[in-house]
């Protein structure tokens, strides 16, 4: 069997478990006996190649039709500082508001790579780089106006003529979360079309929305089953304010796949009930965690307190805000507690200010985005870990923690609450419940103890092999289907 | 006769260096020395070393007439004598012509003046034994950090025992009044006050180089002129700015040191008015009217307030935490404790933490080393929680040795000499030994640390005994 893979991540370049999930998942496959190709938009070089084939996305030519009408637009800064910049826009007139705010947008902020930012937080980005989203003026259809770094710069638009031709081209793929993620989904799905007519393969398999259309390009090409994988929603990371063309991307990507993988029955009901998919073709494979051995601690507390952890990214989805409020709650009552929220993401501001304006930030810390060894070192020093996800898929960071013998409290609304009997389970809204058990974790040592002792039990069961070995049936009940 | 007073304020803070969650309870050195010494070495080549210089060459030239006043705090001080002692050396030639008057400040430029009258007198006082040892000086007028000004400082500092403050001439305070008048406080009707002209003042610190502004270029020649179209019975012009206005603030390049060298020449030339050191202007003029300013004011952006320190809700946190911790600050006996506490209150790091970036953003971000607000505020609360638990610590072996009644400390003391009798016998011993070996001399070292404890941990009995 020969199953040709779409990513967005692997690892170590994740920001997320997307990555984490889809490597253990495909590592255990292949020591299945599956042969893998598997495809990201962009290679470090430093990656496992030892799953398979690795496919980096920006190397695979493509041959595209090209209308090209460049546009410059020149940077008038007042002093004449800075260079002339020149953007290449295709295809499209760039005359309304929205589109020359988009290029206010590029000229300005090197690196806005917030996945999921919201309205909000980009008006405090603006803020932040002195410019006032209120002041952006056009002026005769050729002027740009803009307040920067104190300054007012003009920005002028020309016009250039309109060419076309065929041109081979390889994409140059961020691999991130950055706001040309359409293009580059876009993209990406060419390179599939070419990967699919040069690879032999008997199954495709797409991982999260970004590489559904890759998916769905590759089986038109090559006429194999497409599984699809739902590691998320879009109803999990943005609650009732969807963003609706990732929304139909979902669903185009769920209606053309032959099997829809999910990650935990909570996230199978909303594929049934919110993208209305044929229950007979969806089915749960949970994710797993790769086991280390009787961890030893290795890191030393340099701080008396206990420590208590968030880890994730700071968005809605995790639920920050509610782990700020219980962390009141206990700050209030016991002094030898500290709190820590490691992680970035559109709320991390907002979540500064909260955290300010309840007075604890004297024991609340923020770490900011936390790579390799500091996520160890984290996890190892910490007493309780809280995960309080609004709505999580899946959710394998408190296996993570499990596996440093940290004891964790997990939201009901998440799909490892299904699999993990012996967690601490609240309903993410409950603060008083999310600071009583904090309290007695800290307080109570029998308490800490005994998730411990049964926490080792559970993760023995939770493999990846297991998942694999489900994976591989569903490769091959495809096939059958297929051939029907 | 009328006043020119020029008042010049000079101060660096001493950044934090980016200190981690992981960092809490490990590493307890808290300062970015790399970035605290290239700024303050590009600043005194720019600014501090140059217009030394100029002001040293006007007052030679003008003798008895040409002067000039200024504040240096506590703690740019300190980092010239680490980084650049060259300034402090020139600070003190200008000091030694008699033309410089020197004012006192907190030592450590810090918002203590808002919050604690004990901390705020013994910065004070500090400054003031500072001022005396650099410039054999004793100031008798005193400038708040920032301007900062309100009727309870006033009565603060009039207990210190100066005679005249400096503050700013903000307009919802004076109404109608004119800046350009000696005014006293209205609840210590023996301080005067001197009040910023901020126009003028302003025209030279922040407009000097504006392209935009409709009298650019700005020359001594029509800055007389606006001089003396100031009413005649105006007595003081007040031009209180930032040093590092000249060559930093506006660049060289700018034309700010032809200025600053042909202007008293123009003022002499062409004007009635003098140049006068605070402390003549108040001896010299008749105070005309009570000020009265409840609220605090400052020299700080538009609204004049202190909303560039304390107003959102990070601010507020970092400073109510900080003085939280001044008791037991007081209880400690400990040098780097007491220095960490000074350097943490300066109100730079407050100001880092500001989020009102709009109309004022361009001097919020004047050697700002945070890319964001909220990085600058996570990073102080990280500081700061080590140096609480820090507090603790010393605090718990303070606490322990108090909890011991005088029998149980004398015992202590007795166990501890004896302790040092024996380790100072087996020293004896050692280097006896190991006087001709040569190999052993690692052992000897460890042994004289031990007992260089034992020593210390006695006198802290001692001490405690007296209590």
């Amino acid at each position: 069997m020969r199953v040709l893979t779409f990513g967005w991540e692997f690892p170590p370049h994740i920001s997320g478990g997307l990555g984490t999930a889809c490597y253990g998942l495909t590592k255990a496959l292949s020591k299945l006996g599956v042969e893998i190709i598997f495809v990201v938009p962009k290679l470090f070089g430093d990656e496992d190649v030892q799953i398979g084939k690795l496919i980096s996305a920006s190397e695979v030519p493509v041959r595209i039709l090209r209308q090209v009408k460049t546009e410059y637009l020149e940077n008038y800064s007042l002093e004449n500082l800075s260079e002339p910049i020149n953007l290449e826009f295709e295809k499209e007139n760039y005359f309304e508001f929205d589109r020359f705010f988009e290029k206010v947008r590029k000229i300005s902020i090197n690196s806005p790579l917030i996945p999921y930012a919201n309205p909000q937080t980009f008006d405090e980005y603006l803020r932040l780089l002195g410019i006032d989203k209120e002041q952006i003026q056009i002026k005769d259809k050729e002027f740009l106006v803009y307040q920067s770094e104190g300054q007012t710069n003009f920005a002028k638009i020309t016009h250039d003529d309109v060419r076309s031709f065929y041109e081979q081209v390889k994409f140059d793929f961020s691999g991130g979360y950055g706001q040309n993620l359409f293009q580059e989904v876009v993209n990406y799905a060419l390179v599939a079309r070419e990967i699919a007519k040069n690879e032999q393969f008997d199954v495709i398999h797409a991982h999260d929305w970004l590489t559904y259309l890759a998916g769905v390009e590759a089986k038109r090409i090559s006429g194999k089953p497409l599984v699809v994988h739902v590691h998320a929603t879009e109803f999990d990371r943005s609650g009732e304010n969807i963003n609706y063309t990732v929304y139909q991307i979902e669903r185009y990507g769920m209606q053309n796949a032959d099997i829809v993988i999910t990650v935990s029955n909570w996230t199978r009901n909303i594929v049934i009930n919110r993208y209305g998919i044929d229950p007979d073709r969806v089915f749960t494979v949970y994710n797993a965690v790769d086991h280390l051995p009787d961890y030893k601690k290795h890191f030393k507390k340099t701080v008396p307190e206990k420590i208590v952890t968030f880890l994730g990214r700071i968005t809605f989805q995790k639920g920050p805000e509610y782990f700020i409020e219980a962390a009141k709650l206990v700050y209030d009552r016991c002094q030898d507690v500290r709190f820590v929220m490691a992680g970035s993401g559109d709320m991390y501001w907002r979540m500064i200010r909260l955290a300010a304006s309840r007075r604890i930030t004297d024991r609340f810390h923020f770490t900011g985005f936390l790579r390799g060894i500091d996520v160890i070192r984290l996890l190892d020093i910490s007493d309780v870990y809280v995960m309080p996800s609004v709505s999580e898929p899946f959710g394998i960071s408190p296996l993570e923690a499990m596996r440093f013998n940290v004891p964790v409290i997990i939201s009901k609304q998440s799909g490892v609450a299904e699999v993990l009997k012996h967690a601490l389970k609240v309903d993410f809204w409950d603060t008083h419940a999310i600071a009583d058990y904090i309290y007695g974790l800290v307080k109570y040592k029998g308490m800490a103890q005994i998730f411990r002792k049964y926490a080792k039990q559970e993760l023995e069961q939770l493999k990846w092999e297991n998942s694999a070995k489900k994976v591989l049936w569903l490769y091959q009940k495809a096939l059958a289907d297929f051939k029907k | 006769m009328r006043a020119i007073i020029f008042y010049f304020q000079v101060h660096q803070p001493f950044r934090l260096k980016q200190y981690r969650f992981f960092e809490i309870g490990y590493d307890h050195y808290y300062y970015d020395d790399f970035a605290n010494r290239s700024v303050m070495q590009k600043v005194a080549q720019k600014c501090y070393l140059p217009m030394n210089d100029l002001l040293l060459e006007l007052i030679e030239k003008y003798p008895g007439k040409f002067k000039v006043s200024f504040s240096i705090s506590g703690v740019a001080i300190d980092q010239f004598k680490l980084y650049a002692p060259e300034v402090l050396d020139s600070f003190k030639k200008l000091a030694q012509t008699g033309q410089v008057e020197f004012l006192d400040e907190t030592y450590a430029h810090s918002l203590a003046s808002l919050k604690s009258p004990r901390e705020f007198e013994r910065q004070v006082r500090m400054h003031n034994q500072l001022m005396r040892e650099l410039f054999n000086y004793n100031p008798k007028v005193f400038r708040n950090t920032e301007l900062i000004y309100s009727d309870d400082i006033a009565k603060m500092v009039y207990k210190l025992g100066y005679k005249a403050i400096l503050t700013e001439g903000a307009k919802h305070v004076l109404g109608w009044r004119s800046p350009n008048f000696v005014y006293y406080s209205g609840v210590e009707p023996k301080l005067k006050l001197l009040l910023k002209n901020y126009q003028l003042s302003d025209d030279i610190a922040f407009r000097f180089s504006n392209r935009f502004w409709d009298q650019w270029p700005l020359t001594a020649e029509k800055y007389v002129a606006w001089l003396n179209a100031i009413d005649k019975k105006h007595e003081v012009i007040n031009l209180f700015m930032d040093y590092e206005t000249f060559g930093e603030h506006q660049w060289a390049e700018t034309g700010i040191f032809d200025f600053m060298r042909a202007l008293p020449e123009y003022v002499f030339k062409y004007t009635d008015f003098q140049f006068m050191t605070p402390s003549e202007a108040i001896n010299t003029f008749q105070p005309v009217a009570p000020i009265n300013v409840p609220n605090p004011i400052s020299w700080a952006d538009e609204a004049r307030d202190l909303t560039a320190w304390l107003g959102n809700e990070m601010q507020n946190e970092a400073f109510d935490k900080i003085y939280s911790l001044e008791d037991k600050v007081y209880q400690i006996d400990d040098q780097q404790i007491w220095k960490d506490w000074l350097y943490l209150q300066t109100s730079d790091h407050f100001y880092y933490m500001c989020t009102k970036f709009f109309a004022d953003g361009d001097v919020h971000m004047y050697f700002n080393p945070y890319k964001n607000p909220y990085d600058a505020f996570v990073n102080y609360m990280n500081v700061v929680s080590d140096f609480e638990l820090r507090l603790k610590q010393k605090y718990t072996e303070l606490g322990d040795l108090i909890a011991n009644s005088p029998e149980q400390i004398k015992a202590l003391i007795d166990k501890y000499q004896q302790e040092i009798k024996k380790l100072q016998q087996k020293l004896k011993e050692l280097t006896q030994k190991t006087a001709g070996k040569s190999t052993s001399t690692r052992s000897k070292s460890t042994k004289t640390t031990r007992s260089k404890n034992a020593k210390t941990t006695r006198s802290r009995n001692t001490k405690a005994k007296g209590k």
